[in-house]
């Protein structure tokens, strides 16, 4: 069995582990700085403890960073990275540079139990959690790790089916003692578990999106499982209880599917679920996926949809596709190579 | 589910809590909320440990709530709940959910304890000739089996790891892929696990059902 990994643990783990190890209280602080702001891979390179100490952990403890298994780069310059997860399967993290943005996307899980049919992540059905180090290694083992300017939790995986490590990686991000990021360049994606959406709106400043895809109850329950027990409704409901006038910011992503949910009928509902409430939508091509009964909207249905919801006060965005050469669509390459290893 | 907090719940005794096969338990206790068949309610033993949610088993007007489970031996919640004996106190919140909706001969498949909800709509006398496909890896997973004995054709047993000829052998996407007299205006009903309920509902939809006649449940 593997030792434990030191990266991934928080600075109050890493207290508790000194005081474990019989180590001065200073040496948490010491690791937290070379494992979360220094670019160095192994315990030996921490020079600032003693070779004793570091002797000590090395016999317990691993360093824990991993590197992509696999790369596959864009012409449009994303590029997606394959890493190995401690139960031998693939998760994605896709590196999508924009001009002076730099936005990496991360899984929290390796596959999902939420089943959405548009979804390919889903098709590989769940098979664990990603720990807190795992989340993080897909930041800290890709070479653009220091240019990255956003992370957004839209990888494989349902986070708030996985919070206590999402939070967990949250709170070594954005630590003084951790990586230090701004909150509000981090945004964690949901398809609306209430319960743990509420505990991250307390505990965490980072943003919050939400896929809703159609505010109509019947046919989001088709779409998204999760309707059945979280309806929308009752997602935005709560959501209207946490305060988003400042910087904090909620938005609403919205894959467009043709004839499904782009006519105007959706337009009157999402101005109706939505209104008064501070927030912006977000509109997505579909990347099809293979045995998908759904097609993407075309884009000229898609502009009229954006304008329209603009016109009912709704301010709407359109995501540009990236990365379509490279099975951008989440879950497609993990799958592809988890099925290779099979 | 994370916390108990803003979670209405209340406090009942436990009347039974019976291991009616290997690692699987109905556990009951008098019915004090009315509610609709296919919801769900989260349970717990302590509000240290975070509520787990279960679907009803029993018929809306029963006395008791049946709530059927099995136990995760690496879980944080089941090992807690099979200890439970009669008059032990067990956290039950109100009933919620809308995997509720109900036509006539309506096809519902299941894998393991996602019955549940399909014996709630049953038992509540909600069902109107439905055809229930339960999938399970050995005979006495076949929960509520007896139950289903006028139901002749339209209970399709389909056991993974074992042979018998009552019953289809191979997984409940299995008997789909080769369902030859499937009824794509169905509706269609599934609860169990995220990967069962992926594989029928593409499989289903490779059969001609249109995935607006597709509605599941799914346990997380």
């Amino acid at each position: 069995m593997s030792k434990p990994a030191l990266f991934g643990l928080t600075l109050n783990e890493l207290i508790a582990l000194a005081k474990e190890e019989k180590l001065p209280g200073f040496t948490a602080k010491q690791i937290s700085e070379w494992l979360y702001k220094k670019e160095i891979t192994s315990i030996d390179e921490m020079t600032n403890l003693s070779l004793k100490v570091r002797q000590q952990l090395s016999e317990k403890y691993c360093f824990g960073l991993s590197q992509p298994a696999k790369v596959s780069e864009s012409t449009d310059g994303t590029k997606k990275y394959l890493f190995t997860t401690s139960n031998l399967k693939f998760v994605e993290a896709a590196y999508i540079p924009d001009n002076d943005r730099a936005t990496l996307c991360v899984s929290s899980q390796v596959g999902c139990k939420m089943g959405c049919l548009f979804c390919m992540t889903g098709k590989q059905g769940f098979q664990g959690h990603l720990s807190a180090g795992e989340i993080i290694n897909q930041l800290r083992s890709i070479p653009e790790w220091k240019n990255i300017t956003n992370i957004v939790y839209m990888g494989m995986g349902e986070p708030f089916d996985n919070l206590d490590n999402v939070l967990k990686s949250l709170e070594i991000l954005t630590s003084e003692w951790g990586m230090a990021m701004s909150p509000r360049r981090i945004t964690v994606s949901t398809i609306g578990v209430i319960p743990a959406m509420k505990e991250f709106l307390e505990r965490s400043n980072c943003h919050l999106a939400v896929s809703l895809h159609t505010p109509f109850d019947e046919e989001r329950r088709m779409l998204m499982p999760i309707q059945n027990v979280y309806p929308i409704e009752e997602v935005v409901k709560e959501i209207r209880k946490f305060d988003f006038s400042g910087q904090r910011r909620v938005s609403f992503e919205y894959i467009m599917f043709n004839g499904i949910n782009d006519t105007p009928r959706h337009v009157k509902e999402m101005s109706r679920l939505l209104n008064g409430l501070q927030c912006r939508v977000n509109l997505i091509r579909f990347h099809a996926i293979p045995d998908t009964p759904l097609k993407g909207s075309p884009d000229d249905v898609i502009l009229e949809f954006r304008n329209a919801l603009t016109a009912k006060g709704v301010f709407t965005t359109l995501r540009s596709s990236r990365g379509q050469d490279i099975q951008a669509a989440c879950g497609l390459l993990s799958t592809k190579e988890n099925m290779k290893r099979e | 589910m994370k916390t108990w907090d803003d979670l209405k719940y209340s406090t009942i005794s436990v009347y039974r809590n019976n291991e009616i096969a290997e690692g699987a338990y109905l556990l009951s206790f008098k019915r004090n909320f009315n509610f609709v068949a296919g919801q769900v309610v989260a349970l717990g033993v302590t509000p240290t440990i975070a509520p787990r949610l279960y679907s009803i088993a029993s018929g809306e007007n029963d006395e008791f709530i049946e709530i059927l489970y099995s136990e995760k031996l690496d879980g944080s919640l089941t090992p807690m709940l099979s200890l439970l004996k009669p008059g032990d106190n067990l956290m039950v919140s109100e009933p919620f959910g809308t995997f509720t909706q109900t036509s006539k001969s309506d096809v519902y498949i299941a894998a393991g304890t996602g019955i549940a909800p399909f014996m709630s709509r049953i038992r509540s006398a909600k069902a109107e000739n439905p055809t229930v496909i339960h999938g399970a890896s050995y005979p006495e997973f076949f929960y509520y089996n007896k139950e289903f004995e006028n139901f002749g054709r339209n209970y399709i047993r389909c056991c993974s790891r074992c042979s018998d000829d009552q019953l289809f052998q191979g997984r409940v996407t299995d008997y789909v892929k080769q369902w030859s007299n499937l009824d794509p205006n169905k509706k269609y009903y599934l609860c169990g696990s995220a990967e069962m309920v992926v594989e029928t509902r593409d499989a289903l939809i490779a059969k001609g059902v249109p995935f607006a006649n597709i509605n599941a449940e799914i346990y997380f």
